[in-house]
This record gives C-alpha cells, structure tokens and sequence, in this order.
C-alpha cells in the first residue's frame, strides 16, 4: 500500500499523469472517495499522461466516457447513480473490466467485485482539510 | 412526411411520430403503464431497460398517433452521444426498420436535436420554423451544460461547455449532500421557492470570465464544507430551504450571466434553452427577466420537451429531410462520444 499526500488539486492531476505516461493496456483503476475528493482531477491527470488533450468531464450520468486519441484508450466510468449490483450488472458496465485500454472508474466501492484478469489499483482518496487529500493505493491481479 | 424517431441515449425510452411539423406522438418510458409482462416496475437507469421497453413504448406512440408502421416515410434515432448500451438499442431498433421498410434514415446529435426543441410549442405540438432567427442556444441538463451559436437551421457551433460536473449534477449532488431523494434537482426547486436566496453566498465559478465554459465542481465542493462547517443546519425546516435557495441562486445566476452575455457578444437577438434543468423553476424566471432587459427574445423549450424525448429528434430528422441533409447508413455505428461541432 502505497500513500501520496496531494496539496492542490494540481498535484493529485499530476499523480495521475504520471500513472498516465506508465499505463499498460487492462489496466483497472478503482477510485473510492467521497464527492469533492478529487477523482476526477486524478482522472484529468491520467488522460493526459495518456496523452489525450480533450476535455475531461464528468460522466455521472453518461456513466461512461470514452476518450480516444491518446497512446491507450481510456474509458472514465462512474458508478454514482447506480446503487444496487442489480443497477450495475443491467447497465452493462462489467465489460470494462478488461478494457481494451485502460478504466478508470469511480464510486468503484459500489462494483461487486468478480474478479478482473487485469491489473487491478484500488485508490481510496480521505479528505484531510479542505486543500489536503492522502491518496492511498495498491496493486493487485485477481 | 411522417417521421418515426427513437431516443435511447440516456435514462428514457423515447418514441415519438412526426408530421408535417406536428408531433402525433411522443411517448417516454416513464410515463407508460407497463404490462405485467414486462414487469410493472421500470427502472429508469440501465441499457437493458431500453431493450425491455422499446416495443410497448413504440407500440403505444404507434397507437396514440393513429398511424401504422407501413405510414412511415423516414426514420430517425439518436446515435449519439450517450451511454454506448443504451444508444445501441435505439439506434439498430431504427436502422432495422428502415432496412426493413425501405426508407430513409437519419442518425442524429442528440444535443443538435435539443437545439430545436425550443421551437417546438403549443397543443398539439408542432415546430415553428417560420419563426426561426439565429439564436444563443443554452443546454443544461445532468449530463451537458453547453452554449451554441446557432446561426441558421442546422448550422451551429459550439462556444462553450462544462469543464467538469454539469449544472444538473450540481443540483444533484447537492441533493445528496443534504439528504434529498435523488434526482434532487426538482426537489431543490420546490424547497428553494420558500427560501432566501441571499441567505447564504456560493460561489459563481467562472461567471465573469471571458468564455464561454462552466464549471460547477468547486460549487458542488464548497456546499459540501458550508455543511460540514454548519452541523445540523439542514435540519431546520427553513434553513433548509434557504440553503437550497443559495445554491440554486449561484447556479442560475451562471447559466444565466453566460447564457445573456453570449448572446449579446455575438449580436443575435433571440436566447433558447432547452435540457432537463430548464424545467427549473428560478432559471426560468431568471433568464426571462434578464432577456427581457437586454432585449433578447426569449424561448424556453416546454416542459415536457425539456428532458429526454424522441420528439425533437422526429422534428430535426423531417428538417433535415426537407434541407436535403445527407442520409445515414442503416448499418452506422453508434457514436457515444459524438460531440456537437
């Protein structure tokens, strides 16, 4: 379990742009955090390190983006508004856990986990004060 | 021209048939008595729920529109942008029919689709084209807050959109930080319309910048301190509704700063709106008020062409029929990352 302590929300974006340039295709990343953590700034950062240069926004309700361009697609899911596994199985989003690219996907708490063939990293984002957020993660192939 | 139209781009299953400008029908999951057969309870989330409910819901548009599938002159669906499982269901369901019948198809944007919604009014509804004039053109649902110049029929560009959460999943989230059922943002509505606006001050983000993009994330995070720091506040009948009136206040008055200040910059005359979140009570009010100041005519989609519907995409698919836009494919794919140009 590895820890970073972000400052801004710049340094959590930069966290994820280095995780970005190192991504190897299956990657799984499974964000846990309450709202205002900054998991869609992680994911701003991820984008880019892949080198995608769009526009990152929110897909609570798309419940899943899809940014194409960069070295590896990356597919930004966010599980939100589905709060029940039943939610989760009938929207059809398993399929992205063994993504051809890398997935992102937050409110990953509420994912039954299955078992993926990827590589898994479970980050879990805890509110220090209103500008610190300790960034907690590990690896793991289920 | 009779217009079938099938939209499946998000939470609704939409069907809706199209003449002559004049919506015949236009039916929308949520609103249809399932048989037992299909379950009686229809979640409204899920990909899976369009395939369960498209056939009765097209049945019932069939039926209310008094016309049968062998009357069908041109088919429409939404092909993007959306949930790529839900798209896909409208989206093939149309291309086999108009395959099948041997029409003409269209696979159309959903947000150009909402760009015309607002020139759909009165009982029964119908488009009023003939009125038309270049217009700023606000979108603001739970998914997409975006500004359009649209400089005449079908043609249009983008200024601006959200940079991160939407206006709609402000409210949402909001609503979820306070305790409210979900979706909050009528619930907020209804709440706010009792309470004191200025009761608490939110921030604006990029209200007074030069653009024309939004940003409702840092709002969402600074509701989430302001009730942190004030334990027990929303527990008061009335603070609550003030509360709820603040940040719908610093909402609105974004969308609304953006929205008039577009339309002054680029010089049209006539502001619309159209998504889910202009069914919202205050952005209504306000962006009336704000219009009527500036002089800008002001058309507001109605409220039952507000969210999700596949009646403006029957109305844009037999304008574009009659511009002589270019036809879509039958074996076109979806395009779930379709941005509007």
């Amino acid at each position: 379990m590895a820890t970073f302590t972000s400052h801004s929300p710049a340094e959590t974006e930069a966290l994820g742009e280095a995780w970005g340039r190192e991504a190897l295709r299956g990657l799984v990343i499974a964000l846990s955090g309450d709202l205002g953590a900054g998991k869609t700034a992680l994911v701003r950062g991820l984008a880019r390190g892949l080198g995608y240069n769009g526009r990152v926004h929110s897909p609570t309700f798309t419940l899943v983006n899809t940014y194409e361009g960069g070295r590896l697609t990356l597919f930004h899911l966010d599980l939100y508004r589905l709060e029940t596994p039943e939610h989760i199985h009938s929207a059809g989003v398993e399929e992205y856990l063994r993504p051809e690219g890398v997935a992102v996907i937050e409110w990953a708490e509420r994912l039954v986990e299955r078992g993926t063939k990827s590589l898994l990293r479970k980050v879990n984002f805890e509110i220090v004060d209103e500008q610190t957020r300790r960034i907690s993660y590990e690896d793991s192939r289920a | 021209m009779i217009v079938l139209a099938f939209e499946t781009s998000c939470d609704e299953t939409s069907v809706a048939l199209v003449r002559d400008g004049q919506v015949l029908a236009s039916v929308v999951s949520s609103q249809v008595k399932m048989h037992a057969e299909y379950g009686g309870v229809v979640p409204e989330l899920a990909a899976r729920e369009h395939l369960r409910n498209l056939l009765p819901v097209a049945n019932s548009a069939f039926e209310l529109a008094g016309v049968t599938a062998r009357d069908v002159d041109v088919v429409a669906a939404t092909q993007g942008p959306g949930l790529p499982n839900a798209l896909m269901v409208g989206l093939k369901a149309a291309e086999a029919f108009a395959f099948a019948v041997g029409k003409p198809f269209f696979g159309i944007n959903h947000h150009e689709a909402h760009l015309y919604s607002p020139w759909i009014t009165g009982s029964p509804a119908h488009a009023e084209f003939e009125r038309f004039e270049p217009n700023v053109s606000l979108i603001v649902s739970g998914g997409h807050t975006m500004l359009v110049d649209v400089q005449s029929e079908l043609q249009h560009r983008v200024l601006g959109s959200t940079m991160d959460d939407a206006a709609g999943e402000c409210f949402d989230k909001t609503g979820k930080l306070l305790g409210l059922a979900y979706p909050a943002g009528p619930i907020i509505d209804r709440l706010a319309e009792q309470g004191n606006p200025s009761a608490f001050q939110f921030p604006r983000p990029l209200r007074n910048e030069d653009n024309h993009d939004f940003s409702f994330s840092g709002l969402k995070t600074s509701v989430r301190y302001f009730i942190r720091d004030h334990p027990g506040l929303a527990d008061d009948a009335q603070q609550l509704r003030d509360l709820c009136a603040s940040v719908q206040a610093a909402i609105v008055d974004v969308l609304v700063t953006k929205t008039v200040r577009a339309a002054k910059k680029l010089g049209v005359r006539c502001v619309t709106a159209s998504g889910g979140v202009t069914c919202n009570r205050s952005l209504r009010r306000e962006l009336e008020s704000a219009c009527r100041r500036a002089h800008l005519t002001l058309r507001l989609a109605d409220a039952a062409l507000c969210t999700d519907n596949a009646a403006m995409v029957g109305i844009l698919a037999e304008r574009k029929m009659k511009l002589n836009a270019a036809l879509t494919e039958v074996d076109a794919e979806i395009v779930p990352n379709w941005s509007l140009a």
